[in-house]
Protein backbone atom coordinates (compact mmCIF):
# COMPACT_ATOMS: atom_id res chain seq x y z
CA UNK A 1 0.00 0.00 0.00
CA UNK A 2 2.79 2.66 1.06
CA UNK A 3 3.47 3.58 -2.59
CA UNK A 4 0.61 4.73 -3.34
CA UNK A 5 0.80 6.83 -0.06
CA UNK A 6 3.21 9.21 -1.93
CA UNK A 7 2.95 13.00 -1.56
CA UNK A 8 3.00 12.78 -5.88
CA UNK A 9 -0.68 11.26 -5.46
CA UNK A 10 -3.36 12.72 -4.94
CA UNK A 11 -6.16 10.49 -3.01
CA UNK A 12 -9.69 9.55 -1.95
CA UNK A 13 -11.08 7.54 0.50
CA UNK A 14 -14.78 6.47 0.15
CA UNK A 15 -17.01 4.39 2.69
CA UNK A 16 -19.42 1.94 1.43
CA UNK A 17 -22.13 -0.56 3.30
CA UNK A 18 -24.18 -3.43 2.51
CA UNK A 19 -27.12 -4.27 4.43
CA UNK A 20 -27.37 -0.54 5.96
CA UNK A 21 -27.21 2.97 5.43
CA UNK A 22 -24.50 5.05 7.40
CA UNK A 23 -25.31 9.26 7.00
CA UNK A 24 -22.91 11.66 5.90
CA UNK A 25 -21.61 12.86 9.07
CA UNK A 26 -21.34 9.09 10.36
CA UNK A 27 -19.00 8.02 6.52
CA UNK A 28 -17.06 11.35 7.47
CA UNK A 29 -16.83 10.03 10.99
CA UNK A 30 -15.38 6.66 10.02
CA UNK A 31 -12.83 8.66 7.11
CA UNK A 32 -11.32 10.81 9.84
CA UNK A 33 -10.78 7.67 12.03
CA UNK A 34 -7.65 6.91 9.34
CA UNK A 35 -6.28 9.71 9.97
CA UNK A 36 -2.88 8.00 11.29
CA UNK A 37 -2.38 6.67 7.97
CA UNK A 38 0.73 7.64 6.51
CA UNK A 39 -0.70 8.87 3.50
CA UNK A 40 1.39 12.06 1.93
CA UNK A 41 -0.69 13.03 -1.19
CA UNK A 42 -3.42 15.17 -1.16
CA UNK A 43 -7.04 14.67 -1.28
CA UNK A 44 -8.76 15.26 -4.46
CA UNK A 45 -12.90 14.37 -4.08
CA UNK A 46 -13.46 14.54 -7.66
CA UNK A 47 -10.42 12.86 -9.80
CA UNK A 48 -7.65 11.48 -7.73
CA UNK A 49 -5.11 9.16 -8.70
CA UNK A 50 -5.78 6.97 -5.97
CA UNK A 51 -9.31 5.28 -4.20
CA UNK A 52 -9.35 3.71 -1.17
CA UNK A 53 -12.18 2.08 0.28
CA UNK A 54 -13.76 1.51 3.57
CA UNK A 55 -16.36 -1.42 3.07
CA UNK A 56 -18.12 -2.29 6.29
CA UNK A 57 -20.36 -5.81 6.33
CA UNK A 58 -23.79 -6.20 8.11
CA UNK A 59 -24.94 -9.41 6.82
CA UNK A 60 -27.57 -10.28 4.15
CA UNK A 61 -30.69 -9.90 6.41
CA UNK A 62 -32.47 -6.86 6.17
CA UNK A 63 -34.49 -7.35 8.95
CA UNK A 64 -31.80 -8.06 10.97
CA UNK A 65 -29.17 -5.48 10.67
CA UNK A 66 -26.45 -5.53 13.50
CA UNK A 67 -25.40 -2.51 15.22
CA UNK A 68 -21.66 -3.30 14.53
CA UNK A 69 -20.53 -4.88 11.22
CA UNK A 70 -19.61 -8.45 10.96
CA UNK A 71 -16.74 -7.63 8.45
CA UNK A 72 -14.67 -4.76 7.93
CA UNK A 73 -12.75 -4.59 4.71
CA UNK A 74 -10.13 -1.91 3.56
CA UNK A 75 -8.46 -1.55 0.38
CA UNK A 76 -7.20 -0.07 -3.17
CA UNK A 77 -9.84 0.27 -5.50
CA UNK A 78 -8.45 -1.54 -9.06
CA UNK A 79 -11.85 -1.92 -11.09
CA UNK A 80 -15.33 -1.83 -10.78
CA UNK A 81 -17.30 -4.70 -11.51
CA UNK A 82 -20.37 -4.57 -13.93
CA UNK A 83 -23.30 -5.19 -11.87
CA UNK A 84 -24.89 -2.29 -13.60
CA UNK A 85 -25.40 -4.05 -16.74
CA UNK A 86 -28.16 -6.12 -14.61
CA UNK A 87 -30.40 -2.81 -14.46
CA UNK A 88 -29.38 -1.77 -17.90
CA UNK A 89 -30.19 -4.67 -19.48
CA UNK A 90 -33.24 -5.95 -17.23
CA UNK A 91 -36.16 -7.24 -19.41
CA UNK A 92 -38.78 -4.76 -18.14
CA UNK A 93 -37.71 -2.61 -20.55
CA UNK A 94 -36.16 -4.87 -23.14
CA UNK A 95 -37.89 -4.11 -26.52
CA UNK A 96 -38.59 -7.20 -27.83
CA UNK A 97 -39.53 -10.36 -25.14
CA UNK A 98 -40.36 -13.85 -25.59
CA UNK A 99 -42.06 -16.71 -23.29
CA UNK A 100 -38.91 -17.88 -21.96
CA UNK A 101 -36.29 -14.82 -22.23
CA UNK A 102 -33.17 -15.34 -19.84
CA UNK A 103 -33.29 -12.76 -17.27
CA UNK A 104 -30.57 -10.26 -17.61
CA UNK A 105 -28.48 -11.70 -15.15
CA UNK A 106 -28.49 -15.04 -15.73
CA UNK A 107 -27.77 -13.93 -19.22
CA UNK A 108 -24.49 -12.17 -18.09
CA UNK A 109 -23.87 -14.93 -15.76
CA UNK A 110 -23.45 -17.31 -18.96
CA UNK A 111 -21.36 -14.91 -20.98
CA UNK A 112 -19.06 -14.87 -18.37
CA UNK A 113 -18.75 -18.74 -17.61
CA UNK A 114 -18.64 -18.64 -21.55
CA UNK A 115 -15.15 -16.47 -21.45
CA UNK A 116 -16.88 -13.96 -24.32
CA UNK A 117 -14.50 -11.19 -24.64
CA UNK A 118 -14.38 -8.47 -27.69
CA UNK A 119 -14.19 -10.39 -30.68
CA UNK A 120 -15.39 -13.52 -29.90
CA UNK A 121 -18.03 -15.61 -32.71
CA UNK A 122 -20.91 -16.67 -30.74
CA UNK A 123 -23.92 -18.36 -31.66
CA UNK A 124 -26.95 -19.08 -29.88
CA UNK A 125 -28.98 -22.22 -32.04
CA UNK A 126 -32.08 -22.18 -30.07
CA UNK A 127 -32.10 -17.96 -30.07
CA UNK A 128 -35.54 -17.05 -28.91
CA UNK A 129 -36.12 -13.69 -28.40
CA UNK A 130 -32.08 -13.33 -28.33
CA UNK A 131 -31.93 -12.31 -24.93
CA UNK A 132 -28.25 -14.35 -24.78
CA UNK A 133 -26.82 -12.86 -28.15
CA UNK A 134 -27.66 -9.44 -26.10
CA UNK A 135 -25.59 -10.44 -23.35
CA UNK A 136 -22.89 -11.71 -25.57
CA UNK A 137 -22.65 -8.60 -27.28
CA UNK A 138 -22.56 -6.59 -24.53
CA UNK A 139 -19.02 -8.06 -23.63
CA UNK A 140 -17.87 -7.71 -27.30
CA UNK A 141 -18.85 -10.93 -28.87
CA UNK A 142 -20.26 -11.38 -32.75
CA UNK A 143 -23.48 -12.78 -32.25
CA UNK A 144 -25.85 -14.95 -34.54
CA UNK A 145 -28.32 -17.62 -33.93
CA UNK A 146 -30.73 -19.69 -34.95
CA UNK A 147 -34.36 -20.90 -34.27
CA UNK A 148 -37.60 -23.32 -35.63
CA UNK A 149 -39.49 -20.41 -34.79
CA UNK A 150 -40.64 -18.68 -37.93
CA UNK A 151 -42.76 -16.00 -35.94
CA UNK A 152 -40.61 -15.46 -33.13
CA UNK A 153 -37.42 -14.87 -35.53
CA UNK A 154 -39.43 -12.43 -37.62
CA UNK A 155 -40.44 -10.59 -34.66
CA UNK A 156 -44.50 -11.80 -35.21
CA UNK A 157 -44.64 -14.11 -32.10
CA UNK A 158 -47.84 -13.36 -29.94
CA UNK A 159 -46.86 -10.77 -27.37
CA UNK A 160 -45.98 -11.97 -23.86
CA UNK A 161 -46.70 -8.61 -22.00
CA UNK A 162 -49.77 -8.83 -19.83
CA UNK A 163 -50.89 -5.20 -20.94
CA UNK A 164 -49.60 -6.06 -24.71
CA UNK A 165 -52.29 -6.81 -27.01
CA UNK A 166 -50.01 -6.28 -30.62
CA UNK A 167 -46.30 -6.33 -31.17
CA UNK A 168 -45.38 -3.33 -32.44
CA UNK A 169 -43.44 -2.71 -35.15
CA UNK A 170 -40.29 -3.07 -35.74
CA UNK A 171 -40.00 -5.59 -32.52
CA UNK A 172 -37.63 -8.52 -33.69
CA UNK A 173 -34.31 -9.40 -32.41
CA UNK A 174 -32.27 -6.90 -34.26
CA UNK A 175 -34.21 -4.27 -32.55
CA UNK A 176 -32.96 -5.44 -29.30
CA UNK A 177 -29.58 -5.09 -30.29
CA UNK A 178 -30.09 -1.42 -31.41
CA UNK A 179 -31.43 -0.53 -28.45
CA UNK A 180 -28.69 -1.48 -26.63
CA UNK A 181 -26.11 0.32 -29.10
CA UNK A 182 -24.84 -3.44 -29.63
CA UNK A 183 -26.19 -3.58 -33.27
CA UNK A 184 -22.39 -3.16 -34.70
CA UNK A 185 -22.23 -6.57 -33.17
CA UNK A 186 -25.01 -8.29 -34.78
CA UNK A 187 -24.25 -11.29 -37.59
CA UNK A 188 -27.72 -12.37 -37.94
CA UNK A 189 -30.43 -14.94 -36.76
CA UNK A 190 -31.88 -17.54 -39.29
CA UNK A 191 -35.11 -19.85 -39.22
CA UNK A 192 -33.38 -23.55 -38.88
CA UNK A 193 -33.86 -26.67 -37.37
CA UNK A 194 -31.34 -27.69 -34.91
CA UNK A 195 -31.84 -31.55 -35.84
CA UNK A 196 -30.37 -30.85 -39.20
CA UNK A 197 -26.66 -29.63 -40.20
CA UNK A 198 -26.60 -26.46 -41.45
CA UNK A 199 -23.19 -24.67 -41.42
CA UNK A 200 -20.12 -25.92 -43.14
CA UNK A 201 -18.21 -28.36 -41.42
CA UNK A 202 -14.87 -26.26 -40.47
CA UNK A 203 -16.68 -23.81 -39.09
CA UNK A 204 -15.80 -22.82 -35.71
CA UNK A 205 -17.35 -20.52 -32.69
CA UNK A 206 -15.52 -19.14 -30.07
CA UNK A 207 -18.94 -19.73 -27.52
CA UNK A 208 -21.59 -21.46 -27.91
CA UNK A 209 -24.49 -20.12 -25.58
CA UNK A 210 -28.03 -21.38 -25.33
CA UNK A 211 -31.53 -22.28 -23.77
CA UNK A 212 -32.46 -25.43 -25.47
CA UNK A 213 -36.40 -26.23 -25.06
CA UNK A 214 -37.38 -28.34 -21.61
CA UNK A 215 -40.97 -29.10 -23.89
CA UNK A 216 -42.62 -27.38 -20.90
CA UNK A 217 -43.15 -23.74 -22.11
CA UNK A 218 -41.97 -24.51 -25.70
CA UNK A 219 -42.88 -27.45 -27.37
CA UNK A 220 -39.40 -29.73 -28.44
CA UNK A 221 -40.00 -30.62 -31.78
CA UNK A 222 -37.83 -30.79 -35.33
CA UNK A 223 -39.59 -30.94 -38.99
CA UNK A 224 -41.12 -34.13 -39.77
CA UNK A 225 -44.69 -36.07 -40.18
CA UNK A 226 -45.74 -38.45 -37.85
CA UNK A 227 -46.36 -40.43 -40.81
CA UNK A 228 -42.66 -41.42 -40.51
CA UNK A 229 -39.35 -40.52 -42.78
CA UNK A 230 -41.16 -41.94 -46.39
CA UNK A 231 -44.20 -39.93 -47.45
CA UNK A 232 -45.24 -38.83 -50.43
CA UNK A 233 -43.82 -35.35 -51.79
CA UNK A 234 -45.83 -32.39 -51.46
CA UNK A 235 -47.63 -31.18 -54.45
CA UNK A 236 -45.92 -28.60 -55.99
CA UNK A 237 -49.00 -26.22 -55.86
CA UNK A 238 -48.95 -26.06 -52.09
CA UNK A 239 -45.36 -25.47 -51.57
CA UNK A 240 -44.70 -21.68 -51.31
CA UNK A 241 -47.16 -21.63 -48.33
CA UNK A 242 -46.67 -24.84 -47.06
CA UNK A 243 -45.74 -24.84 -43.11
CA UNK A 244 -43.09 -27.48 -42.44
CA UNK A 245 -44.63 -30.35 -40.44
CA UNK A 246 -43.28 -31.19 -36.58
CA UNK A 247 -42.66 -34.16 -34.68
CA UNK A 248 -41.10 -34.30 -31.14
CA UNK A 249 -37.52 -34.04 -30.35
CA UNK A 250 -36.29 -36.05 -28.03
CA UNK A 251 -34.89 -34.41 -25.27
CA UNK A 252 -32.38 -36.71 -24.97
CA UNK A 253 -31.33 -36.83 -28.36
CA UNK A 254 -31.66 -32.97 -28.21
CA UNK A 255 -28.77 -32.89 -25.76
CA UNK A 256 -26.87 -35.12 -27.86
CA UNK A 257 -27.11 -32.93 -31.12
CA UNK A 258 -26.39 -30.32 -29.23
CA UNK A 259 -22.77 -31.89 -27.50
CA UNK A 260 -21.59 -33.17 -30.94
CA UNK A 261 -22.42 -30.19 -32.16
CA UNK A 262 -20.18 -28.03 -29.87
CA UNK A 263 -17.76 -30.95 -30.57
CA UNK A 264 -17.78 -30.00 -34.00
CA UNK A 265 -17.98 -26.27 -34.10
CA UNK A 266 -15.95 -24.64 -31.44
CA UNK A 267 -12.74 -23.80 -31.57
CA UNK A 268 -10.66 -25.59 -29.37
CA UNK A 269 -11.04 -24.52 -25.69
CA UNK A 270 -14.26 -22.89 -26.70
CA UNK A 271 -16.80 -22.95 -24.37
CA UNK A 272 -20.96 -24.17 -24.45
CA UNK A 273 -22.59 -23.03 -22.15
CA UNK A 274 -26.25 -24.22 -21.07
CA UNK A 275 -29.50 -25.32 -19.20
CA UNK A 276 -30.71 -28.77 -18.75
CA UNK A 277 -34.04 -29.38 -16.94
CA UNK A 278 -33.47 -32.35 -14.31
CA UNK A 279 -36.08 -34.03 -11.77
CA UNK A 280 -34.21 -33.10 -8.37
CA UNK A 281 -35.39 -36.50 -6.97
CA UNK A 282 -33.72 -39.05 -9.94
CA UNK A 283 -30.37 -36.11 -9.74
CA UNK A 284 -27.42 -38.25 -10.05
CA UNK A 285 -23.84 -36.71 -10.92
CA UNK A 286 -22.75 -39.65 -12.81
CA UNK A 287 -25.60 -40.76 -14.77
CA UNK A 288 -27.76 -37.33 -15.38
CA UNK A 289 -25.23 -35.23 -17.34
CA UNK A 290 -24.44 -35.81 -20.53
CA UNK A 291 -21.60 -36.45 -21.36
CA UNK A 292 -18.89 -36.17 -24.74
CA UNK A 293 -15.31 -37.28 -25.23
CA UNK A 294 -14.49 -33.81 -26.62
CA UNK A 295 -16.02 -32.14 -23.96
CA UNK A 296 -15.00 -31.45 -20.62
CA UNK A 297 -17.48 -30.30 -17.67
CA UNK A 298 -16.33 -27.04 -16.15
CA UNK A 299 -19.07 -26.01 -13.79
CA UNK A 300 -22.45 -27.23 -12.79
CA UNK A 301 -25.04 -24.79 -10.77
CA UNK A 302 -28.17 -25.50 -10.26
CA UNK A 303 -31.14 -22.93 -10.03
CA UNK A 304 -34.14 -24.67 -8.36
CA UNK A 305 -37.36 -24.47 -10.17
CA UNK A 306 -40.03 -25.84 -7.91
CA UNK A 307 -39.98 -28.69 -4.69
CA UNK A 308 -39.43 -31.58 -7.73
CA UNK A 309 -37.67 -29.83 -10.65
CA UNK A 310 -34.39 -27.93 -11.49
CA UNK A 311 -32.44 -26.69 -14.17
CA UNK A 312 -28.72 -27.03 -14.31
CA UNK A 313 -26.01 -24.14 -15.78
CA UNK A 314 -23.46 -26.84 -17.20
CA UNK A 315 -20.63 -25.12 -18.82
CA UNK A 316 -18.64 -27.17 -20.99
CA UNK A 317 -14.80 -26.66 -22.20
CA UNK A 318 -13.77 -28.27 -25.72
CA UNK A 319 -10.74 -30.52 -25.29
CA UNK A 320 -10.52 -32.40 -28.34
CA UNK A 321 -11.16 -32.46 -31.41
CA UNK A 322 -13.57 -35.02 -33.30
CA UNK A 323 -12.54 -37.95 -34.64
CA UNK A 324 -15.27 -39.37 -36.76
CA UNK A 325 -17.92 -38.31 -38.21
CA UNK A 326 -20.51 -40.59 -36.53
CA UNK A 327 -23.03 -39.24 -33.95
CA UNK A 328 -22.96 -40.82 -30.54
CA UNK A 329 -25.86 -42.38 -30.06
CA UNK A 330 -28.13 -40.34 -27.40
CA UNK A 331 -26.80 -41.40 -23.57
CA UNK A 332 -29.91 -42.61 -21.38
CA UNK A 333 -29.96 -39.45 -18.59
CA UNK A 334 -31.74 -40.53 -15.69
CA UNK A 335 -34.00 -37.21 -14.55
CA UNK A 336 -34.23 -36.10 -17.89
CA UNK A 337 -36.11 -38.50 -19.15
CA UNK A 338 -39.65 -37.81 -19.57
CA UNK A 339 -39.03 -34.46 -18.22
CA UNK A 340 -41.88 -32.67 -19.77
CA UNK A 341 -44.16 -35.70 -18.42
CA UNK A 342 -43.25 -35.67 -14.44
CA UNK A 343 -42.88 -31.41 -14.76
CA UNK A 344 -46.60 -31.64 -15.41
CA UNK A 345 -46.83 -34.90 -13.48
CA UNK A 346 -45.95 -33.65 -10.40
CA UNK A 347 -43.53 -35.35 -7.44
CA UNK A 348 -46.56 -38.03 -6.56
CA UNK A 349 -46.30 -39.85 -10.16
CA UNK A 350 -44.41 -42.82 -9.90
CA UNK A 351 -43.51 -44.69 -12.79
CA UNK B 1 -28.41 -11.92 -44.16
CA UNK B 2 -24.85 -10.52 -44.60
CA UNK B 3 -22.04 -12.21 -46.67
CA UNK B 4 -20.06 -13.41 -43.36
CA UNK B 5 -23.59 -15.65 -42.72
CA UNK B 6 -23.48 -16.81 -46.24
CA UNK B 7 -19.86 -17.62 -45.98
CA UNK B 8 -20.52 -20.40 -43.50
CA UNK B 9 -23.99 -21.84 -44.26
CA UNK B 10 -24.31 -24.86 -46.29
CA UNK B 11 -27.61 -26.93 -47.69
CA UNK B 12 -26.37 -30.35 -45.99
CA UNK B 13 -29.80 -30.01 -44.37
CA UNK B 14 -31.31 -31.80 -47.29
CA UNK B 15 -31.36 -35.39 -48.02
CA UNK B 16 -28.12 -36.55 -50.11
CA UNK B 17 -26.43 -33.55 -50.09
CA UNK B 18 -22.56 -34.00 -49.55
CA UNK B 19 -21.25 -30.80 -49.59
CA UNK B 20 -23.74 -28.35 -50.22
CA UNK B 21 -21.53 -25.53 -50.66
CA UNK B 22 -21.50 -22.37 -51.40
CA UNK B 23 -24.93 -21.38 -51.89
CA UNK B 24 -25.77 -19.12 -54.59
CA UNK B 25 -27.32 -16.04 -54.25
CA UNK B 26 -30.30 -14.04 -56.20
CA UNK B 27 -30.78 -10.60 -54.00
CA UNK B 28 -34.03 -8.90 -55.10
CA UNK B 29 -33.07 -6.02 -52.63
CA UNK B 30 -29.67 -5.33 -50.88
CA UNK B 31 -29.22 -2.71 -48.56
CA UNK B 32 -26.15 -1.22 -46.75
CA UNK B 33 -25.60 -0.55 -43.23
CA UNK B 34 -23.56 0.74 -40.93
CA UNK B 35 -21.18 -0.82 -38.40
CA UNK B 36 -18.07 -0.50 -36.62
CA UNK B 37 -14.77 -1.34 -37.73
CA UNK B 38 -12.66 -3.40 -35.63
CA UNK B 39 -8.80 -4.60 -36.81
CA UNK B 40 -8.45 -7.71 -35.12
CA UNK B 41 -12.24 -8.91 -35.41
CA UNK B 42 -11.18 -8.41 -39.19
CA UNK B 43 -8.24 -10.18 -39.26
CA UNK B 44 -9.92 -13.33 -37.57
CA UNK B 45 -12.38 -13.46 -39.49
CA UNK B 46 -10.71 -13.27 -42.93
CA UNK B 47 -8.94 -16.59 -41.38
CA UNK B 48 -12.13 -17.95 -40.85
CA UNK B 49 -13.83 -17.52 -44.22
CA UNK B 50 -14.05 -19.38 -47.62
CA UNK B 51 -12.38 -16.58 -50.03
CA UNK B 52 -13.53 -18.00 -52.82
CA UNK B 53 -17.64 -18.40 -52.29
CA UNK B 54 -17.17 -14.51 -50.70
CA UNK B 55 -15.78 -12.88 -53.93
CA UNK B 56 -18.68 -14.81 -55.68
CA UNK B 57 -21.16 -13.78 -53.42
CA UNK B 58 -19.95 -10.45 -53.28
CA UNK B 59 -19.90 -10.41 -57.45
CA UNK B 60 -24.14 -11.92 -57.10
CA UNK B 61 -25.07 -8.86 -54.75
CA UNK B 62 -22.92 -6.02 -56.92
CA UNK B 63 -19.94 -5.91 -54.54
CA UNK B 64 -17.37 -7.91 -56.76
CA UNK B 65 -14.99 -4.43 -56.73
CA UNK B 66 -14.32 -3.97 -53.21
CA UNK B 67 -12.44 -7.50 -52.68
CA UNK B 68 -9.65 -8.60 -54.95
CA UNK B 69 -10.79 -11.95 -56.52
CA UNK B 70 -7.64 -14.17 -54.86
CA UNK B 71 -6.74 -13.16 -51.32
CA UNK B 72 -2.93 -14.25 -51.97
CA UNK B 73 -2.81 -10.96 -54.54
CA UNK B 74 -2.50 -8.84 -51.13
CA UNK B 75 0.67 -8.92 -49.15
CA UNK B 76 0.36 -8.82 -45.51
CA UNK B 77 -3.14 -8.51 -45.17
CA UNK B 78 -3.42 -7.95 -42.12
CA UNK B 79 -1.45 -4.60 -41.69
CA UNK B 80 -2.97 -3.11 -44.40
CA UNK B 81 -5.92 -1.29 -43.27
CA UNK B 82 -7.51 0.22 -46.28
CA UNK B 83 -8.19 -3.97 -47.37
CA UNK B 84 -9.14 -4.69 -44.24
CA UNK B 85 -11.67 -2.11 -43.99
CA UNK B 86 -12.89 -3.19 -47.73
CA UNK B 87 -13.16 -6.44 -46.40
CA UNK B 88 -15.38 -5.14 -43.21
CA UNK B 89 -17.33 -3.91 -45.41
CA UNK B 90 -18.28 -6.82 -47.63
CA UNK B 91 -19.11 -8.93 -44.53
CA UNK B 92 -20.70 -6.98 -42.56
CA UNK B 93 -21.94 -4.27 -43.99
CA UNK B 94 -23.35 -5.45 -47.06
CA UNK B 95 -27.31 -6.92 -46.49
CA UNK B 96 -29.27 -9.22 -48.52
CA UNK B 97 -33.01 -8.05 -47.70
CA UNK B 98 -35.00 -10.22 -50.23
CA UNK B 99 -33.97 -13.20 -52.14
CA UNK B 100 -33.25 -16.40 -52.65
CA UNK B 101 -30.57 -19.06 -51.35
CA UNK B 102 -30.35 -21.84 -54.42
CA UNK B 103 -28.36 -24.93 -52.91
CA UNK B 104 -25.47 -26.23 -55.68
CA UNK B 105 -26.31 -29.56 -55.96
CA UNK B 106 -29.97 -29.62 -56.11
CA UNK B 107 -31.19 -26.63 -56.90
CA UNK B 108 -33.33 -26.46 -54.01
CA UNK B 109 -34.04 -22.63 -52.86
CA UNK B 110 -34.68 -21.71 -49.70
CA UNK B 111 -36.37 -18.18 -49.69
CA UNK B 112 -34.19 -14.78 -47.73
CA UNK B 113 -37.04 -12.47 -46.14
CA UNK B 114 -36.57 -9.49 -43.97
CA UNK B 115 -32.89 -10.09 -43.89
CA UNK B 116 -33.68 -13.29 -42.66
CA UNK B 117 -33.02 -16.88 -44.52
CA UNK B 118 -35.58 -19.68 -43.90
CA UNK B 119 -33.70 -22.80 -43.85
CA UNK B 120 -36.29 -25.11 -42.97
CA UNK B 121 -36.95 -28.06 -45.26
CA UNK B 122 -40.17 -29.42 -45.73
CA UNK B 123 -41.40 -32.87 -44.15
CA UNK B 124 -41.27 -34.40 -46.99
CA UNK B 125 -37.12 -33.62 -47.91
CA UNK B 126 -35.77 -34.60 -44.34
Amino acid sequence: MYPHFVSEKSFRLTVETFCKSLSMKEKVERIESFSYLPIEGNVNLKDPDVTFYLLEYFGQDSNNIPEQPYELFFGRWVADGQRSLIQKLSLKTRHFLGNTSMDAQLSLLMANQAKIVPGSLVYDPFVGSGSLLVSAAQFGGYVSGADIDFLMIHGKSRPVRPNQKVREKGESIKSNMQQYNLSSKYVGVLVADFARPLWRPDVRFDAILTDPPYGVREATFKVGSWRGPDIKPIAEKHLPHHIPAKVDYDLQELMRDLLDFAANHLCMGGRLVFWLPICREEYDEEKSLPKHKCLRLIYNCEQVLSCHSSRLLLCMEKVKEPVTKEKTPPAELTSTTRFRHRYFGGKEQKE
Amino acid sequence: MKLLTHNMLSSRCIKGVSVGYPLKISAKNVRLVNCDFDTDFTVRIIQKLDWNALWEAAESVGHADDIPKNLSDIDDYDKNDEFLRKVHHVVLEVEVIEGELECPETGRKFPIEDGVPNMLLNEDEV
